[in-house]
């Protein structure tokens, strides 16, 4: 049997990388949508762990709405990127910058 | 296993809002360019039939549905009624402002109601999974209306900052929430609270999922560290749409804060009252001396909501039931103090002229004097001068923190409003005291000068008489 703490330790590790992801990536809009993915996934790990060791079935549940959602939550961002590229010609996190202070 | 209906009593006014939603979106296929109208009026209806089965609900008491992740009791009838009305205002007044524009479409309404069913599932949420989904509901509504103006370059830009970063609230709440639903084994508040009861010694895990909810609830709220979006969104957003977003999602997320700090983790409080100061101290400090440095009316405004939810923090963090009426009253005020003011930059903007410049405001009281007046009324209520609402919702919040012997905390507070009170009365010596820059006349129409003046008078007439929403607040707390 594998410890519960494998799996919590793998979820914090990819939940910790997709952070590091979005805050580090200063190249390419579409990597930050990758590291969103990424980080609900994260997240999934640990519920299915929980569920399995708690033998309770709502966090698995939970689990295929946040499936659901994500899917939901990627369209919308990937169609932003598109509206965005039609009028900057540029998907360039370093190019969002025509509001400040 | 026998499968039972679930009670759908206390879910009456989320199905009609979603049966509604659905009809607006259908009609709205059927329509014209010419007969958009009928949407508009559909929307409105349905935020109606929404407020009035709601206030059917209201003397039903707390009732719980679906398996105890839903709940409907004071609160939330008390919540959601005000949700409607401020929408119902929003919509009101950004009729003219997407007809000029060219995006007064059915996908705006239909957007917009979605929105308020998500809030609408916050407010009454009752477990994780319902208290996520609303937020998300609301969340993904927004984002699209953000980037509604498709050929804007700053709404894209503004649109895209404001998913990056709502995603990855979410992501961290999910991942608190993982944490919390870890250790208590389940997902619904009341078992997760029950499970805190038992639990006596504080376990290190849970203080580490506790700080990841608050991340994520203070990114939702916009406190500082995590306000980056706000001033962005608002600026960038269409004006009709800053005032949606600056209005009554500050009431849900006034309502997905308490149902999870105070009803689920309640009994954590001593560890979460230092984090809410710390985020309190900083809004209030950064959100009021960031807002005189601004020239765009609409970022202004965005870094004075930052600073107002430092003071709707002040009044959860207490931890008294006097201290959450206090803010509950206040993210009311805030959110009727907030329309009305966007509402002014939406009457003075043309076909060509957005008016989100302070400057657009000079010579108003020339102008436009009665217009000038309710201006007034609502920079003097967000600055919380006497004679105005903004005044008494500050003081009660200040109240119910001194009363918990924070005082330093207190005397801050009202330090930073100081600061406050001059970014805010600069408008009012703009519009009184400087030559005005145009001369364009402003369009008149009946229901929006009507609606403009009813919320303009309210701040006066709710300082006088606050007694009325107050004990309804009061009453809400008391679960």
């Amino acid at each position: 049997m594998i410890p519960l703490s494998y799996f919590l330790i793998l979820g914090a590790v990819l939940f910790a990388l997709s952070v590091a992801g979005i805050f580090l990536n200063r190249k390419n809009v579409i990597i930050l949508l990758m590291c969103i993915e990424l980080m609900l996934l994260a997240v999934n790990i640990n519920f299915i762990a929980f569920s399995h060791y708690q033998g309770d079935l709502a966090g698995q549940v939970f689990v295929f709405f946040i499936l659901t959602v994500a899917a939901a939550e990627a369209a919308i961002g990937l169609a932003i990127l598109v509206v965005l590229f039609r009028n900057r010609s540029t998907i360039n996190v370093q190019d969002l910058d025509e509001m400040k202070g | 296993m026998s499968f039972a209906m679930p009670d759908l009593i206390p879910v009456m006014p989320e199905i009609a809002v979603l049966a509604m939603a659905c009809v607006v979106l259908l009609a709205d296929l059927f329509l014209k360019d010419e007969q958009r109208n009928v949407s508009y009026y559909l929307a409105q209806l349905t935020l109606l039939i929404g407020l009035l089965l709601t206030l059917n609900l209201a003397n039903e008491g707390s009732r719980l549905s679906f398996g105890d992740s839903v709940i409907n009791d004071q609160m939330a009838t008390l919540l959601k009624s005000f949700i409607f009305i401020v929408t119902a205002i929003g919509f009101v007044y950004s009729r003219r402002y997407l007809k000029e524009r060219g995006i007064f479409k059915g996908e705006y309404y239909v957007l917009g109601l979605f929105g308020v069913l998500g809030m609408m599932v916050m407010v009454s949420s009752y477990s994780f999974l319902t208290l996520y989904l609303g937020l998300e509901l609301l969340s993904l509504s927004q984002y699209a209306l953000v980037a509604f103006n498709r050929d804007s370059s700053r709404a894209s830009e503004a649109a895209m900052k404001y998913f990056v970063l709502g995603a990855i609230a979410s992501g961290m709440l999910l991942y608190g929430m993982s944490i919390l639903y870890g250790m208590s084994g389940s997902l619904d508040i009341i078992e997760v609270s029950n499970y805190l009861i038992r639990e006596l010694d504080n376990d290190v895990a849970l203080i580490f999922g506790l700080s990841f909810v608050i991340v994520g609830l203070a990114f939702k709220l916009g406190a500082v560290p995590f306000h980056m979006w706000l001033p962005d969104v608002y600026q960038g957003a269409p004006t009709s749409v800053t005032l949606y977003v600056g209005t009554a999602p500050k009431i849900a997320a006034f309502a997905i804060v308490m149902r999870l700090l105070v009803e689920g983790l309640g009994h954590l409080h001593g560890d979460w009252q230092g984090m809410l100061i710390i985020l309190a101290v900083l809004s209030l400090t950064v959100g009021n001396f960031i807002a005189i440095a601004q020239t765009n009316i609409k970022r202004m405004l965005a870094y004075s909501t930052i600073s107002h939810v430092g003071f709707l923090l002040l009044g959860i963090l207490a931890g008294t039931s006097q201290g959450y009426a206090a803010s509950m009253f206040y993210a009311i005020v805030y959110a009727l103090t907030a329309a009305g003011a966007f509402g002014m930059i939406l009457l003075l903007a043309n076909k060509d002229f957005e008016a989100e410049e302070l400057d657009d405001f000079k010579g108003l009281g020339e102008r436009h004097p009665w217009f000038a007046f309710l201006m007034l009324l609502l920079m003097f209520s967000m600055a919380g001068v006497p004679l105005t609402v903004g005044f008494y919702a500050k003081l009660s919040v200040l109240s119910a923190v001194v009363r918990v012997e924070l005082y330093w905390l207190a005397i801050y507070a009202v330090l930073m409003s100081v600061v406050g009170a001059y970014y805010y009365l600069r408008v009012i010596k703009l519009m009184y005291f400087d030559k005005p820059l145009t001369n364009q006349p402003i369009s008149q129409q009946w229901d929006m000068n009507l609606v403009l003046s009813i919320n303009g008078l309210l701040m006066l007439v709710l300082f006088f008489l606050p007694g009325g929403l107050m004990s309804l607040c009061i009453k809400a707390i008391n679960f």
